[in-house]
């Protein structure tokens, strides 16, 4: 990399002409800092790598007011007064651009000479090969050794499965919306993957499957992010050493290009958020040209990417809370401003609903659209499902099925409880463990089909054998007195007043009896939901509770997870609350009576938005369920900043090949220092300015960048690491990456004001711009180094742990909870 | 009361506290069990005086509730609105007779926001006076009260910060002041709304410490170190142990994380079964456990591998961090060893064990390392109690650790302890202190054995200091979390608005009066009306004014949005949190917000009245119907009446009628 930063300047030397700057006298750098250094504080920086990267023939000064010049006339021309809206608080780009016009013009204006059009193209050249740069950089580390190590590293057990699962078209579950996968089987399909290697756990190797296209879709996307942050830093401050700085912030995270070369969702929903966050900063950077096709474009593509952001995960979710902030506020300074009509205001207001709102919900639905489409085969994930929904996917056993339709006496029927995820009644042949309840036989939920889910449902009051071809069939009816008999084991559920399991104040449900003989303690009186007494019971559809008769209470599962001795099967309960909960309902899936003939059970067929909506429960109640259990360590959400602890990807001995998700520590440091750094002169400058306090023009100009730029950043840091504090789900540490890439552009942005504004309080404009340069130069070199030291961590590692004092790593562990 | 600890997961003991301070005043003197709703009070508990101080509050909510709307700005007739909505509230009622500390907690917060509006109002005349600075501490006072009592306290506490940091930035922004002027201004308000409540916050927790010095039945949730701060229970034992542990030294050690239960390291005569349930095989050797009971088995002794002696010498010679001991167990003088066997139910963990040498090649791995966790430098000796220690395996670098499985039938249901290969940073499980504590003497197997039955005696006393017991009781409040999440008059957040639930507080043991928690229905949901009218009314005007369209003069604008501000903004925090909670949550807990929900009311009426009704006639048909409505509520307060008071028996079929809406628990006896 050293080598690579070095080509950087001796491209920087070689393309300068050496004399050329030194070449005018001091009189002439003395005017330039008085003409044009006041009115922009972004220049001299600029100019000066500009000045090396491009020719810097032409004067500063004049650049900028070229740069105005291709403004339309309505902002760059005139003098600040003659801007058609004034507005307060738009985004960074024009706070700065507001205090640009009236002196900018100043300049150009008295320079002698008009600049010449060449000087255009090298300028943007300049930036166009800084960009290329950029890009390349990125591209260069992030595919580095892409291929090792040769097995699946840590989630990619996941992810690469679920790609295989859309490749073979089988239906499975994941908490998260399905177009991150999508995306990931997709790279695999087109690159040759055939989705036969089953990823089974971390460290199986991939021996001949074509694991590389996966890995380099990912890497691309995540190679990505270092443009788009560029990109967006330029825009928002103007300032390419800004830009530069959070490029190089980005690249030599070893951090984020760890997670940027596997199967992950991260590298996805990062390239959308990231993507999403620089297209709404274009469209704001628009705002002055309404309605303009590149105002239409970039408005349209922060929608899409919103919708993208939020298919691959849910925390996609904050990005859309940013840029909604950003729209509202947005509207209401357009609402505020009396010179647009309200017809006007309407139209941006139904431009907005209609890229923001309304495209992004239709993308986001076709992914689910294309999901469901796609994967039309039986799976792992269909216990997860309601048995309406099982119906749609071929291979399971309500595809195309045909049952009875009515529940008569003698069936033999599998009971689901209608909360999602929950599952089917269940029994086995295992007793309660002594101390809990009554030593009888269990009885569970249980998510998956097995023999073990069968019941057969019974009159109370006879044990007759209902199937005898010589009793008539006879209806099970709402209100009716019935015994539910365990096919396997024939025994009755029960219950009694003992306390249940986990819920206490519950009681417990047992197997209970000797071949469907037992107490007064297995009546229940079944009923239907919202019907009157009398009425039949109808398969899939009925929704009904089953009360105790002796207690009165109602059987119900509680969701909450049984120990060992349970296996790990759902509690089932008895709840003496009578409240209407899902928990408590149930309807009857499976129905095999042969007395009775079979309707086919097309009718069932849930309609697209039903699907939509119950996917969308049941993903929703994974997440909740993904808790971290008690003595198990768990990341918490402020360990992440300080870069307490990361995650091992691949290898534990030191033997193997490891690879540690760490973030680079000299840049996660600073990004906290910063955000510190930014808070004090950011309240600083907002408690001058509400004092009424006059600041020098460009200080003013360098607040504004602080104050709107930065805001917006410091804004999606907050909106990306906050809320995690909040969740109850098991966290990891990659989750802070979102916001660890807000944090970054606001180092960026921050570093180079506060260069500036040293510069600026130095009198000297040698010595200024001497503390400027060092300043940027030695961040840029010191991020290079730190990722020269830090980046076995990423590109793996072979050799003793960093433990051990002999490890050439051990200088490395600079704190003791990392585990390299 | 008796000076028992109790820990309580509501709220800061302040609340207790005033009540604990009526029943002294009355001459209480604790003796009785309070176990059972219903039950009869002897005639030792001042029920009177114990009530009193909840009837006292809930009374002066009333006129305080006038004297806010006074400030906001409204008139005396909206006030007097305001006042008589909030005595006919029965929920409000029936709340404040009993001893709950709900009124107290709205006395507060309506106090907080009072002196909050006398302040800021007497801040345009005469900043800096006597008044200004009397309302303005007040205010510190009454939130740091209200957070004491119940830590919904807080909610409204952070409303007036809120208010009061907008005051501020504009009083930044006002150019007539100078620097001087605004920085004793912004100095005076950090000092009376954040100095101060943390102060009197801290006294709460003093004082309660002060008090509450005997142990009792929420001990075993705190440390070892605060428990010995506590007379009697664990401070009875540990009084006067030796301070540093030494080797030859007896100690029990507990478990420092204590989840699912505070435990102690324990061992016992019977063997790993040979073979698993699963088929998995175990070292065969004796059990190691971690036991939530005191018991003769949970005794260790340290023991310096270099020597044999199992006593101590003269002069004691103490282990520091970083040695390397054995521990023996003293029952059955095995040593505590780990090895690379799977352990029973964290197959991921190694087995610890006491070693049994079955001559099977199978050598003893017995040395642990001593790492102590809290050290301040790294030749800090064990202390008893104070130190956390971690014991590192030498052999295998793993950490002996709690896994908080519980063993089957074979283990006796007790803990497993495990021994964690992946040191993965800190965690509380793998923390150990040495709680009891004493320097062996006996040589001998026997006589030790006699030595360790009988109970520890010495005599040097120990204290945590005041704001370190502060710190883990405060921490562990936040932290207690209860696990039933169901009651039968548990209700959900939404039931609240609409009054789709009740609470039986109390039924007659022979006939059916019977107190109930039920709001008057009218004032509820006029005030749920009120919220939506004045919300819409809100974003009208806001959206007219940036259209530069004023519909109502500037000042009954401002007026407006400070009270709704206070009032609205006062239900949303009281209110909308609970969304969020995971505890069991009760009617009871929406009183605060609907207080302030009552206040919005005549807010709304007034403006309607003043700026919307635009002639006479239409204004005193608005009044005409205001005043029918008030009746309509008069009169079902009236009828509701029975139900707050439980003065009256009613037959079934008047309980019957009473019963308005189905999800109404109202109890009806069967004959």
């Amino acid at each position: 990399m050293l080598c690579a930063t070095s080509r950087l300047l001796a491209a920087g030397t070689a393309t300068a002409p050496p004399a050329q700057p030194r070449g005018r006298g001091p009189g002439a750098r003395c005017r330039r800092r008085e003409l044009h250094f006041p009115g922009h504080p972004e220049l001299p920086p600029g100019d000066f790598l500009l000045g090396r990267l491009a020719r810097p023939s032409v004067p500063a000064g004049r650049r900028v007011a070229l740069r105005r010049g291709r403004m339309p006339p309505a902002v760059g021309g005139g003098p600040a007064g003659s801007e058609p809206r004034p507005r307060r608080g738009r985004a960074g780009v024009e706070g700065a651009r507001a205090v640009g016009p009236d002196v900018g013009a100043e300049p150009a204006a008295r320079s002698p000479k008009r600049p010449a059009r060449g000087s255009r193209c090298t300028e943007a050249a300049g930036r166009w090969t800084l960009l290329t740069l950029v890009t390349l950089l990125s591209f260069a580390t992030r595919f580095h050794r892409l291929d090792e190590p040769r097995h699946i590293c840590w989630d990619e057990t996941h992810f690469g499965k679920m790609g295989s699962y859309y490749i073979n078209r089988t239906f499975f579950f994941d908490v998260h919306p399905p177009l991150g996968k999508m995306l990931i089987g997709l790279a695999g399909y087109l690159s040759g993957y055939d989705g036969t290697f089953l990823f089974q756990k971390p460290g199986d190797k991939y021996e001949h499957h074509n694991y590389m296209g996966m890995r380099g879709f990912c890497a691309f996307l995540g190679s990505l992010l270092v443009p788009f942050a560029y990109l967006t830093v330029l825009e928002l401050s103007k300032s390419f050493p800004a830009a530069l700085l959070t490029a190089a912030l980005l690249t030599f995270d070893t951090g984020c290009l760890t997670l940027s070369q596997y199967i992950l969702l991260d590298p996805i929903l990062m390239f959308f958020i990231m993507a999403a966050m620089l297209s709404m900063v274009k469209y704001n950077s628009c705002a002055n040209r309404p309605f303009s096709a590149p105002w239409w474009f970039w408005l349209s593509l922060t929608g899409i990417n919103l919708a993208g952001a939020l298919g691959v995960k849910f925390v996609g979710l904050f990005i859309i809370l940013q840029v909604g902030w950003n729209t509202i506020s947005d509207l209401w300074h357009l609402f505020g401003d009396l010179s647009l009509s309200v017809v006007t205001v309407g139209k941006h207001l139904t431009a907005r609903i209609l890229c923001l709102i309304a495209l992004p919900l239709t993308l986001y639905t076709a992914t689910y659209a294309i999901h469901f489409m796609v994967l039309n085969k039986s799976g792992p994930g269909d216990g997860f499902f309601s048995s309406a929904f099982q119906a749609r996917l071929s291979g399971n056993n309500l595809h195309n099925a045909s049952i009875p339709e009515h529940l008569a006496y003698g069936s033999v029927i599998t009971v689901k409880n209608l909360r999602m995820a929950i599952g089917y009644l269940h029994s086995h042949r295992h007793l309660y463990p002594e101390g809990i309840g009554a030593r009888q036989q269990q009885v569970t939920t249980y998510l998956h089909k097995d023999y073990n889910n069968l019941w057969i449902i019974k009159k109370h009051n006879t044990n007759a054998d209902p199937l005898d071809p010589s009793i008539p069939v006879e209806f099970v009816r709402h209100g009716d007195i019935v015994r539910l008999e365990h096919k396997e084991t024939s025994r009755n559920l029960h219950s009694h007043y003992h306390e249940a399991p986990l819920t206490r104040k519950h009681y417990q449900v047992t197997g209970y009896g000797i071949n469907g003989t037992g107490d007064s303690n297995d009546f229940w009186r079944i009923e239907v939901i919202n019907r009157k007494f009398g009425n039949r019971i109808k398969v899939l559809r009925s929704r009904i509770r089953l009360i105790h008769l002796v207690t009165g209470c109602v059987l119900g599962s509680s969701g909450k997870v049984l120990p060992k001795w349970g296996w790990e099967q759902l509690e089932v309960t008895c709840t003496p609350y009578l409240k209407e909960t899902l928990n408590s309902i149930w309807n009857v899936e499976d129905h095999i009576n042969p007395k009775l003939p079979n309707i086919s059970l097309d009718v069932l067929q849930p309609t697209f938005p039903e699907i939509l909506l119950e996917s969308h429960m049941v993903m929703i109640r994974g997440n909740n369920g993904l808790k971290p259990k008690d003595n198990e360590f768990t990341s918490k959400p402020w360990h992440w900043p300080i870069n307490y602890q990361g995650l091992r990807f691949s290898g534990i001995n030191d033997t193997d090949f490891r690879v540690y998700l760490l973030g680079n520590p000299v840049i996660w440091w600073l990004n906290l220092l910063s955000i510190a750094l930014y808070l004090l002169l950011g309240s600083i400058i907002a408690v001058a300015v509400q004092r009424g306090t006059h600041l020098p023009a460009e200080v003013e100009g360098l607040s504004q960048v602080l104050l709107q730029g930065g805001g917006q950043l410091l804004l999606g840091w907050m909106l990306h690491y906050f809320p995690f504090f909040l969740m109850g789900r098991i966290l990891y540490f990659h989750h802070y990456f979102p916001a660890m890439l807000f944090s970054s552009m606001l180092t960026g942005i921050l570093w180079d004001t506060l260069l500036r504004l040293c510069a600026w309080s130095l009198a000297s404009s040698f010595l200024a711009r001497g503390v400027y340069m060092v300043g940027i130069l030695s961040l840029l070199l010191g991020t290079a180094y730190s990722f020269y030291l830090f980046h076995p961590l990423a590109y793996g590692m072979v050799g003793p742990l960093a433990q051990d004092p002999g490890s050439p790593m051990a200088g490395l562990r600079w704190l003791e909870s990392w585990d390299f | 009361m008796k000076r028992i600890f109790f820990l309580d997961g509501s709220g800061p003991p302040f609340g207790h506290m005033l009540l604990a301070l009526g029943g002294y005043l009355g001459g209480f003197d604790g003796n009785f069990l309070w176990n059972r709703i219903g039950a009869e009070y002897s005639s030792n508990v001042p029920v009177w005086s114990l009530r009193l101080l909840p009837a006292l509050t809930g009374a002066f909510s009333i006129p305080m509730a006038y004297q806010i709307l006074l400030e906001l700005g409204f008139s005396h007739c909206a006030a007097m609105g305001a006042a008589l909505l909030m005595l006919i509230e029965n929920a409000l009622i029936t709340q404040s007779r009993l001893m709950l500390l709900e009124s107290v907690l709205i006395f507060f917060n309506l106090l907080a926001v009072l002196s909050y509006l006398k302040f800021s109002n007497s801040q345009k005349h005469r900043p800096f006076s006597l008044s200004w600075w009397f309302w303005l501490m007040l205010t510190g006072v009454a939130c740091s009260c209200a957070v004491g009592v119940k830590y919904m306290g807080i909610f409204t506490y952070l409303l007036v910060l809120a208010v009061a940091s907008v005051h501020a930035w504009h009083l930044i922004g006002d150019q007539t002041l100078s620097n001087v002027c605004v920085l004793c201004h912004l100095l005076a308000r950090a000092a009376a709304l954040l100095v101060i409540p943390t102060l009197m916050y801290l006294l709460f927790f003093y004082v309660h410490l002060i008090l509450v010095y005997r142990s009792g039945p929420h001990d075993q949730i705190m440390s070892s170190a605060f428990q010995a701060s506590l007379e009697g229970g664990l401070a009875r034992i540990t009084q006067g142990q030796p301070l540093e542990v030494a080797y030859g030294s007896q100690v029990t050690l507990k478990n420092v994380f204590g989840k699912p239960v505070p435990c102690w390291l324990h061992s016992h005569q019977s063997t790993y079964p040979m073979i698993y349930e699963n088929g998995r095989g175990s070292s065969h050797q004796q059990q190691v456990t971690c036991y939530p009971f005191k018991d003769v088995n949970n005794w260790w002794i340290v023991k310096d591998p270099g020597r044999h002696q199992l006593v101590v010498n003269n002069p004691p010679r103490p282990v520091r961090h970083g040695d390397v001991v054995q521990l023996v167990h003293g029952m059955t003088t095995r040593f505590l060893n780990t090895h690379d066997v799977a352990a029973p139910l964290s197959p991921h963990s190694q087995e610890v064990s006491c070693y049994v040498d079955y001559n099977i090649s199978m050598p003893s791995q017995n040395l642990w390392r001593l790492d102590i966790v809290n050290r301040e430098s790294d030749t800090e000796v064990w202390k008893t109690i104070l130190s956390e220690v971690r014991l590192v395996h030498v052999n295998t670098s793993a950490v002996l650790k709690l896994s908080g499985a519980h063993l089957p039938d074979w283990g006796f249901q007790q803990l497993e302890v495990v021994g964690e290969k992946l040191s993965r940073g800190y965690h509380e499980s793998m923390v150990w202190n040495v709680e009891e504590h004493r320097y062996g003497k006996s040589q001998e197997q026997k006589e030790r054995e006699l030595e360790l039955h009988s109970p520890a005696q010495m005599d040097v006393s120990r204290n945590l200091s005041f704001m370190a017991r502060f710190l883990e009781l405060q921490w562990r409040m936040l932290t207690a979390k209860s696990d039933d999440s169901e009651h039968k008059y548990s209700s959900s957040p939404l039931d609240w608005v609409t009054l789709d639930t009740s609470i039986a507080y109390w039924l007659h043991p022979r006939t059916s009066a019977q107190i109930h928690l039920l709001g008057n229905i009218v004032i509820w949901a006029s005030a749920s009306l009120a919220m939506v009218v004045y919300v819409l009314l809100f974003f009208w005007y806001l959206l007219r004014r940036r259209r530069s369209i004023c519909d109502i003069p500037e000042d009954s604008w401002l007026r407006w949005v400070l009270a709704g501000a206070l009032c609205a903004g006062g239900w949303a925090v009281n209110y909308l949190p609970f969304f969020m909670m995971e505890k069991t949550l009760f009617l009871y807990h929406y009183l605060p917000a609907l207080t302030f929900q009552i206040l919005l009311l005549p807010v709304v009426l007034q403006h309607v009245s003043d700026h919307l009704c635009r002639s006479q006639l239409l204004r005193s048909l608005f009044s005409a119907l205001v005043v029918a409505w008030y009746s309509c509520a008069c009169h079902v307060f009236n009828t509701l009446r029975p139900l707050t008071y439980g003065d009256k028996s009613l037959s079934p079929s008047e309980l019957k009628a009473l019963r308005w809406k189905d999800s109404w628990d109202i109890l009806i006896r069967k004959h």
